[in-house]
């Protein structure tokens, strides 16, 4: 939301007046402010560290059932043994390589669909209904005909995930083409650029916000489809790990799936927010 | 482009060098479904020359600025016009790309292997030294503008086109740019067609202010006053008199149009 609130280029005093009026509507010099105040250190941590010393407390208590849930501690020493005998690895690795080719080529695929939707007006009206309509059916919702044509190899499991990821790649990016500035076109013509000058200069710049928001959620995808075809037919991978746990009662290898499921997804969410600091830095928002 | 009726396209195509005159237009037409804007209008600018442009809202000045930038190829219209192809355009806003630093914005388009040179010399010259690496955001209003000014002036047009760009700026910042200005023309000496609604500012800026009224020159009246002008003085009280009649503002009964 934020980051398209301020893709058009706004007045630096207007800008500056959300902040300003916040400040002043505490009232008086000792009145409560009315924002959520200085941001705690660490404090994003927080929670999850109070859920871990509830899970902690209740293994050490007795009162988790450790088939249901097994300790922290047996987690980690189950992650251990399995790094040992360097199956986490292997099995992380392949679940690495499907996710990346699936993001590489969804990305890359929603990327040119969208500028040549964004740049020509017969471009727009061929590509945009297909994928709106691509985008009312859920990527997992196409497994069963994708196992009929691609059969269960690397292949289905790779195209499966490049269709989630290229959904919201298309999408943010043509809003953020079309977000573009009309005066900005005009601009270009009197300063006589031409049609690659404009792109470069214009349109890819200015479609880079929405572009890297697309990313945001298409990493998500990525992971999600990853599950989801792991589980379905693999013989390598987190997920094939984690299903092959289950038909064995292992609780406590599916709980380190999960857990690395959930730091992949942190890791890449993190990486795609510090590209887009770093390539956004001529924007001034309020989250800084 | 997309040609015109009345053999504009082929006018266009001279480089400005149409007699003495920088822009010449004869007959133009511009309209807006039913509604003419532009309504037989002739209008010459000689080198170097310095003109403003005053109307009321809805006058058509800036249709015409934007016949003159080339930038109505989907408008209707007929007449002649001829101006160079060499023109740079100021903007109200001041149109910077924000993802662009201040230098990347001054030199956009340029392909020149010296653009970048030239670039932080018009940076220079507008009172921008040392500023080339800023990001839009981080100016004021003002500073802006005269990024804008610079990226005009950087390209050495014979024409420079402004519309209204000194509108958005409050009363202090607008008196310099008017000194920066007018300082910038002298030395370079393009033609100008300024934009504005402000009286005060086209006697100030102006060689000549041509006053349109209903897309027809109402009026073309040289300024003619010593420089360096100030507001005041029997001259300039008589000439703002007259441009605001014209405008049809009772200068008895109106502090001042601003």
């Amino acid at each position: 939301m934020s980051a398209t609130a301020f893709d058009r280029q706004t007045s630096p005093a207007a800008r500056r007046t959300p902040a300003t009026a916040l400040r002043r509507a505490g009232g008086g010099p000792t009145g409560k402010r009315l924002g959520p105040g200085r941001p705690l250190p660490y404090g994003w941590a927080a929670g999850p560290l109070l859920l871990l010393a509830l899970w902690a407390g209740g293994s050490a208590a007795g009162l988790l059932d450790a088939r249901s849930l097994p300790a922290p501690w047996t987690i980690a020493a189950t992650t251990g043994d399995l790094l040992a005998d360097g199956r986490l690895q292997s099995h992380l690795a392949t679940s690495a390589q499907r996710a990346l080719l699936g993001l590489l080529f969804g990305v890359a695929g929603g990327l040119l669909l969208a500028l040549v939707a964004g740049l020509s007006r017969l471009g727009e009206a061929v590509i945009d209904g297909p994928v709106q309509i691509k985008r009312a059916i859920p990527s997992l919702a196409l497994i069963p005909l994708l196992v009929l044509w691609l059969g269960i190899g690397e292949t289905m499991k790779v195209v499966t995930i490049a269709l989630g990821v290229f959904v919201p790649v298309y999408i943010h990016t043509h809003n953020g083409l079309r977000g573009i500035d009309q005066r900005y076109a005009e601009l270009a013509e009197t300063v006589r650029l031409g049609r690659l000058g404009f792109v470069r200069h214009v349109v890819l710049p200015g479609a880079l916000p929405g572009f890297l928001l697309g990313m945001r959620f298409a990493v998500t995808a990525a992971w999600l489809a990853l599950v989801v075809v792991e589980q379905v037919n693999a013989t390598s991978g987190i997920g094939y790990m984690m299903e092959l746990a289950r038909t064995y009662g292992q609780t406590d290898v599916i709980l380190v799936g999960l857990v690395v499921y959930g730091l992949l997804g942190l890791l890449s969410d993190a990486l795609v927010r510090l590209v887009k600091r770093r390539a956004l830095s001529w924007r001034r928002t309020l989250a800084g | 482009m997309a040609a015109h009726p009345g053999g504009l396209t082929a006018a266009r195509e001279q480089d400005g060098t149409t007699g003495q005159a920088t822009v010449r237009i004869e007959n133009l037409v511009r309209s807006f479904g039913e509604r003419r804007i532009l309504d037989g209008l002739d209008l010459t600018i000689a080198p170097g020359e310095f003109v403003a442009l005053l109307g009321r809202s809805g006058s058509g000045k800036s249709t015409l600025l934007r016949a003159l930038a080339r930038l109505d190829d989907d408008v209707a219209g007929s007449g002649s016009l001829a101006a160079p192809d060499h023109l740079s355009v100021v903007f109200q806003d001041a149109r910077l790309l924000p993802w662009k630093r201040v230098l990347g914005n001054v030199v956009l388009g340029l392909t020149a292997p010296d653009a970048e040179q030239r670039g932080r010399a018009a940076l220079a010259e507008v009172g921008l030294a040392g500023r080339e690496r800023a990001w839009p955001v981080e100016l004021s209003g003002g500073e802006q503008q005269r990024v804008a000014l610079a990226r005009s002036l950087v390209r050495e047009p014979g024409l420079l086109l402004a519309d209204e760009p000194f509108g958005a700026l409050d009363a202090l910042t607008r008196i310099r740019m008017h000194t920066l200005l007018r300082r910038l023309c002298e030395r370079h000496r393009p033609a100008v067609l300024l934009v504005t609604h402000d009286v005060d500012e086209a006697i100030v800026l102006a060689d000549r202010v041509v006053v349109l009224d209903r897309g027809r020159i109402a009026a073309d009246l040289p300024v003619g006053l010593p420089a360096p002008r100030r507001h005041g003085g029997a001259g300039y009280a008589a000439l703002r008199e007259r441009l605001l009649v014209r405008l049809g503002v009772d200068p008895a009964g109106e502090g001042g149009e601003a």
